[in-house]
């Protein structure tokens, strides 16, 4: 199974294949598209994420030694950036989330690329990850 | 002489950029209004040649840039039709206006009394009654809003009352661009003897509004949405009501005499101008007056007018494009949400194609809640905006949409 690390890596390749911000972004909202949605019910304010401008809904679960995400947002790229997340860390050992360095979001340039609240909201989506994964390693 | 949207751009330097390699097509002037080169020249006048702060000194620069304000006051006194300029207090905006009425009127509020706003106003027009309200007991009544976001006038002998201390409410609303019926609101509020207070922020750049005319108690303008510099508001108050209420901030310029241990106020305006003054904003606010007033705000309202219907009819051809707040008179903003998106998605993307409009809630919580959505996208239009870029701003949207879809 793919590591945190080689799977930023197929990210960072997807993300070469665009120029321009507007294709990028069409691959971001195309991600967000194919991401589960999470039931209703399970979208409950005790889920949202704090400090996102849109809502953002997370939800962690211990698997053995790794830990499952699922998450939904009401705005697309939203959706989409959490899914780039959920990509990247869903089903991987707990410990190596709660440690993990993202650096693909620099390498793909969103980081930059994010107004300072979005950018302040991607941050959020990232520490409640680690949140949840840190619990469980522990 | 027909309207020259053109040379009007000339003399806004900012709107010549590209913004994301797209040529910036600035749809946010509810939000505030870009600055003309004569409001950038003046503020560079000021610091080049007469900084000086104001009213104390008797050196010679001191005298100018007194001078100078006090020559704005005098320019707003006559831009709002008042009786007198120590009627016109410069303070930070809109919110620190109505502010200081509302804390001024704690003092004369009592419980069993009520304060009425209406159910479009801005969160700056809502939260200091309710202050006020927690602190005398008083109730806060609204008048209510019909589904095309205009205020209802039915039961308005109800809400407004013997017991109203005071009615307060926009001239034109920043969420929907409903322009209110002030005359009907004035004159039921006048007949029970209750204060008034019209909230301009919204109609300053495109109305002409004559305070004696209204007979309204209270009236507030922001600078900075009538293409003057940010952190200036005007507040214009009859003298008798200024008169009658303590001052909101104590300090310096505000005092006749101070000992250690009481102080005895100076009169209007100085009461209510406690610190150094915006002096650079003051200057700045009287270039922009000046320019609005060369162009006409008749002349730039019938262009806003123009612009409003063009991207209201353009935009409707838009599957799932709907208007949130379609009153009969409206001023110069296009709310709108478009089914199967989210505002802050069509935001993002109408940005990255260089069109910057507004999206969210607009400070108007109410509002939304009472057209059951979480926000909308928001394009307001002011002097200098086009055709074309209404073009541009459709072009954006639809391809927004599509690939949000």
């Amino acid at each position: 199974m793919a590591t945190i690390k080689e799977r930023q890596e197929v990210l960072v390749e997807e993300f070469e294949f665009f120029d321009e911000w507007m294709d990028k972004y069409n691959h971001i909202i195309e991600m967000g598209k194919s991401l589960d949605a999470l039931p209703e019910e399970k979208k409950n304010d005790d889920l949202l994420v704090q400090g996102c401008q849109s809502k953002v809904w997370l939800h962690a679960e211990k698997n053995g030694e790794n830990v499952r995400f699922q998450a939904d947002a009401d705005a697309i790229i939203a959706k989409g950036i959490v899914a780039m997340l959920i990509d990247v860390f869903d089903n991987q050992p707990a410990k190596e989330v709660a440690a993990a360095d993202l650096g693909f979001l620099e390498e793909i340039g969103l980081k930059d690329h994010l107004s300072p609240t979005r950018a302040n909201g991607l941050m959020s989506m990232i520490k409640q990850m680690k949140f949840y994964a840190l619990a469980f390693a522990g | 002489m027909s309207y020259d949207v053109q040379a009007i751009r000339q003399q806004f330097p900012i709107l010549n950029q590209e913004i994301h390699g797209r040529p910036l097509v600035y749809l946010d002037n509810a939000a505030t209004a870009q600055k003309p080169i004569a409001v950038i020249d003046a503020i560079s006048d000021y610091y080049l040649n007469y900084n000086a702060n104001v009213h104390r000194g008797v050196h010679t620069l001191s005298q100018r840039a007194t001078d100078a304000m006090e020559a704005v006051r005098e320019d707003v006194r006559a831009h709002i039709n008042a009786a007198e300029t120590a009627e016109i207090i410069f303070t930070r905006g809109i919110t620190d206006s109505i502010n200081t009425i509302a804390f001024g009127m704690g003092a004369l509020v009592k419980k069993g009394q009520n304060i009425v706003i209406t159910a479009v106003e801005h969160h700056s027009n809502i939260v200091p009654w309710q202050m006020l309200c927690q602190r005398t007991g008083a109730e806060l009544r609204h008048l209510p809003m019909n589904e095309h976001g205009e205020v209802v006038l039915d039961g308005i002998e109800e809400i407004i009352d013997q017991n109203t201390a005071m009615v307060a409410f926009n001239h034109i609303s920043n969420a929907l661009g409903t322009i209110n019926p002030v005359e009907a609101i004035l004159e039921r509020a006048q007949k029970v003897g209750a204060w008034t207070l019209v909230d301009g922020a919204q109609s300053g750049p495109h109305a002409k509004v004559d305070v004696r005319a209204w007979d309204v108690d209270f009236f507030t303008l922001s600078s900075h949405k009538m293409y003057g510099p940010t952190g200036l508001g005007v507040l214009y108050g009859k003298r008798e009501r200024l008169e009658a209420l303590p001052p909101y901030q104590g300090g310096g310029e505000m005092i006749a005499t101070v000992t250690l241990e009481e102080s005895t106020y100076a009169g209007l305006p100085h009461k209510f101008e406690a610190g150094t003054p915006h002096i650079e904003g003051i200057i700045g606010f009287g270039a922009a007056l000046k320019y609005i007033n060369e162009v006409g705000i008749e002349a730039i309202a019938a262009h806003e007018k123009e612009l409003l219907e063009y991207a209201t009819q353009e935009c409707s051809e838009i599957e799932g494009f709907r208007v949130i707040g379609d009153a009969k008179n409206k001023a110069s903003v296009l709310s709108f949400v478009v089914d199967g998106t989210h505002p802050y998605d069509l935001g993002v993307l109408l940005d990255q194609q260089g069109v910057a409009v507004r999206t969210g809630q607009h400070c108007t919580q109410p509002i939304m809640d009472a057209f059951c959505i979480d926000g909308t996208a928001r394009a307001s239009f002011a002097m200098y905006n086009t055709k074309e870029e209404i073009d541009l701003f459709k072009a954006a949207l639809e391809k927004a949409v599509t690939m949000l879809r």
